[in-house]
């Protein structure tokens, strides 16, 4: 593969175990295909346009021109989650808003990343406590990124960025149980939460079941008594 | 433009005696120590708010809410702070209910501002309101167990009553709830559950009433009649706001907003920490403007702790209060750039205009970084003044002079900022923007608010001044050193989307002048002190209510917080509730959409300027 532009800097993707003579460094580059293809994705890997409290609005701040997202060839953002590749959950879940945003994800289409920007996307953060927060996203949809802050500032949010570039890059094409989608089919679709008189994850129902017995089991021990 | 004098109103014991002797029994004025205004009645609460409407002025209600009195006369209070757009002081009037059966008679059809705020109500405490066409639940779902803000409601991860836990202090060893909660997470099933109680009442009521079938032929044309949801996850809905709407072709026939997506239990929270505590909550609820937000708060309490007298309290000093204005109006500028940058983001010029914007309020936003720590949630202000003077020096990175300089000395950086970038800022902008012509087509004659509604609806701020009415807390009931400046109060004439730009482009004009005068004055108290109080841990003595209101860069913010005597309550509010401007400002949103097409909802909603963390809390 040879280029004579300069801005694709051929060195990055070429295999270093693989000598080159000195003249060909920066028009050769020499490769393996899962090489090739996690630094195609993770040169252009776009996120979803979807800003959730304060977080998005650093977010926004990291695309704009100071900080500039555009270096990382992720300046387009896409409000469809069709074309979306990378899902940066900005700010405190909501059991209301936890619903939609696993609707969401399951609507991507794999490869898929998704990224928990801030503290209360990573734990529940300052409201962690509140009867309407989900004490972080990973209780619902798997998280590759965490990024610590509140909010982050949009530097800390870029390094989340290049620690999740860097994941894409270690991903292998030989080795089919690295990540999901290099398996054969799609992998399953996250069960949808439900609002019944809190929320409730179709995941957990084994757990529920045993403790509305354990429950009804109690109630009964207290009426033989009386 | 025009300025306003608040006329020197009636006091309010003047008012509350001429109400007794109109209501005669009805009308009791409250003698709760620290407590104000009249208690009324509850059967004769519409009677009383209507001669205050029509006969005496009030035409105002800023905020209405509910208190849980449980254990200190087991009633439901609801609390409603009535004002008159000549200017002047509150005149809070209550009405209680006891708890078992709450009802308490809608004011809807005084004040229409009363909708949200008593769907709020009913939703969060569990009071009905007989008389509201349309009372369900608005920030939480159809169906969830119980009605969180009562006093005896506990979430999952309850722990005590009141922060600080005794557990973490001053022993340490730490026990977490969560770490015994069965499901591993923050949930919390009624007790008597069963399986069968496992499904989604929740989106039923958001299509109640309306005609789902399709194809259903109007007049000559035949449209189809659709029903869209916009939101919770839409680009344009600035966060996660979502709208029922139903089509006619393209042209809308009713809006729902649905909203609670962000419910982040602000409230709830806030009555379990202690009184500073809640400083850093108060950052993002708007988080775009945290500044001015803190500034509410600390007036609320600060209001409190003159009423009690409270030991090692004094009032900020001088500088502290320059600080203070310096760092709101800069918020202000701030906001309005973004918001204005987003509105046009809304019409369809993407991202060019918002970056523009961006670009200046980073150089702000460094600032705001070197005075407080933080570049959007500063937790800046203290009771009794600001938390630290500012710095001498900005190690910034934005750009301001040129590329080199990156160490600035503060009162230079601030000199440059105040009078040239920023006014050369407001002349760029309104250079490319007020008379495009996209703009213009876009934003005349559309989404109109006429005056006597707004006023009606509680709007406040930006969307309330837009139709002429001259309204500003700043001016009407002042606050901080306001009355020592000079400004004016910008007004619109029609009330559309264009007069709401104009409206927000006008105001950070009167910002800039207004940094103008505090920006010597800054330089003069320099080395003065900016906190006077002892401790940042006040306790409140005898309790008592307070409302705290600023006008912040979205309208009107306001706080009402009430504690109760005693050791065991007064280091915590009793009751903390936030007046949210992004809130109420939405009860307008159908009336303004009405017959317009889909595309101008979303420029209509950009227009009143809202944020999620607020709207939500
Ligand atoms: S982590 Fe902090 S800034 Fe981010 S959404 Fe949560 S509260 Fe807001």
């Amino acid at each position: 593969m040879t280029t004579g532009k300069d801005h694709i800097d051929l060195r990055e993707l070429h295999n270093s175990e693989i000598p080159l003579p000195d003249g060909l460094q920066n028009n050769v580059a020499l490769t393996t295909l899962s090489q090739l293809y996690n630094w195609g994705r993770a040169r252009s890997t776009w996120p979803l346009l979807f800003g959730l409290a304060c977080c998005a609005i650093e977010m926004i701040a990291t695309a704009a021109a100071r900080y500039d997202l555009s270096r990382f060839g992720m300046e387009v953002m896409r409000a469809s989650p069709r074309q979306a590749d990378l899902l940066i959950v900005s700010g405190t879940v909501t059991k209301k808003m936890v619903v939609p945003i696993v609707r969401i994800f399951n609507q991507m289409p794999e490869p898929r990343y998704a990224l928990a920007m801030g503290a209360c996307a990573s734990g529940g953060g300052p409201f962690k406590e509140g009867y309407n927060v989900v004490s972080g996203i990973d209780k619902f949809i798997p998280v590759d990124v965490y990024v610590p802050g509140c909010p982050p500032t949009p530097q800390a949010l870029l390094y989340g960025l290049i620690t999740l570039h860097r994941k894409m890059e270690s991903s292998s094409l030989n080795n089919i149980n690295s990540v999901p989608w290099y398996g054969r089919g799609p992998s399953d679709e996250i069960p949808l939460p439900i609002l019944g008189p809190d929320i409730i994850d179709p995941r957990q129902t084994e757990i529920l079941r045993k403790e509305i017995e354990s429950f009804n089991a109690s109630m009964q021990e207290m009426q033989a008594e009386a | 433009m025009s300025d306003q004098a608040p006329e020197i109103a009636v006091s309010q014991e003047q008012m509350v005696r001429t109400l007794q002797e109109r209501f005669g029994n009805v009308v009791k004025p409250d003698d709760r120590g620290n407590f104000e205004g009249v208690i009324v009645d509850r059967d004769k609460l519409v009677d009383v708010a209507t001669a205050l409407r029509d006969d005496y002025g009030y035409d105002y209600l800023s905020s209405a809410t509910a208190v849980d009195y449980l254990g200190f006369g087991d009633h439901f209070e609801m609390v409603y702070h009535c004002y008159k757009t000549t200017g002047g002081p509150a005149l809070v009037v209550k009405a209680q209910t006891p708890r078992d059966v709450a009802t308490i008679p809608s004011l809807i059809n005084v004040w229409s501002g009363a909708d949200f705020q008593e769907r709020e109500a009913y939703d969060l405490m569990g009071i009905h309101f007989p008389g509201h066409p349309n009372l369900k639940r608005i920030l939480m779902w159809e169906g969830f167990d119980g009605h969180p803000m009562r006093k005896d409601w506990h979430e999952a991860y309850f722990e005590e009553e009141h922060k600080p836990f005794d557990n973490r202090h001053p022993d340490g060893w730490v026990k977490r709830s969560e770490e015994y909660n069965p499901f591993g997470r923050n949930v919390k099933y009624p007790q008597g559950m069963t399986l069968a109680d496992v499904h989604d009442i929740s989106e039923i009521d958001h299509y109640e009433g309306l005609n789902l079938g399709v194809d259903i032929e109007y007049g000559a044309i035949d449209t189809d009649r659709l029903i869209v949801n916009m939101g919770p996850h839409h680009p344009s809905t600035h966060g996660v706001f979502r709208m029922v709407v139903t089509l006619d072709g393209e042209t809308v026939e009713t809006l729902e907003p649905v909203m609670g997506y962000l419910h982040r239990n602000h409230e709830k929270i806030g009555e379990r920490n202690a009184w500073i505590m809640n400083m850093p909550f108060t950052d993002r609820l708007d988080y775009i403007s945290s500044m001015s937000n803190n500034h509410g708060y600390a007036l609320a309490v600060e209001h409190l702790m003159e009423k009690n007298a409270i030991r090692g309290y004094s009032a900020p000093t001088e500088r502290a209060e320059l600080i203070r204005i310096l760092m709101v109006e800069m918020t202000r500028f701030v906001n309005h750039i973004w918001s204005i940058g987003f509105l046009l983001n809304d019409l369809g010029a993407f991202f060019t205009p918002a970056l523009y914007a961006i670009e200046e309020r980073e150089i702000i936003l460094d600032f705001f970084e070197a005075a407080s720590g933080s570049r959007m949630m500063c937790n800046y202000m203290r009771f009794g003044g600001v938390y630290k003077d500012i710095p001498e020096r900005i190690r910034a990175q934005a750009v301001l002079e040129n590329d080199i300089i990156r160490d600035f000395d503060t009162m230079q950086y601030l000199r440059t900022l105040i009078y040239e970038r920023l006014p050369r800022f407001i002349e760029e902008y309104d250079r490319l923007l007020t008379r495009n012509e996209l703009v213009l087509t876009r934003c005349q004659g559309v989404g109109i608010l006429p005056g006597d509604m707004a006023i009606a609806m509680s709007a406040a701020g930006p969307v309330l001044r837009a139709s002429g009415v001259p309204y500003d807390v700043r001016r009407a009931d002042p606050y901080s050193i306001y009355p020592e400046l000079e400004f004016d109060v910008i007004t619109g004439t029609n009330g559309d989307v264009y007069d709401r730009f104009l409206v927000r482009m006008g105001e950070m004009r009167e910002s800039i002048r207004i940094l103008q005068q505090v920006f010597p004055r800054l330089e003069e108290t320099k080395g003065q002190p900016v906190f006077g109080m002892d401790s940042y841990v006040p306790r409140m003595g005898n309790g008592g209510e307070s409302y705290g209101r600023v006008e912040n860069p979205k309208g009107e913010l306001g706080y009402y917080v009430v504690s109760m005597p005693g050791k065991d309550y007064d280091q915590n509010p009793w009751r903390y509730h936030v007046r949210a401007p992004s809130f109420i400002n939405l009860t307008g949103l159908e009336e303004m959409c009405k017959g317009h097409k889909v595309a101008d909802i979303v420029v209509i909603l950009g227009s009143i300027d809202i944020v999620l963390g607020e709207t939500d809390r």
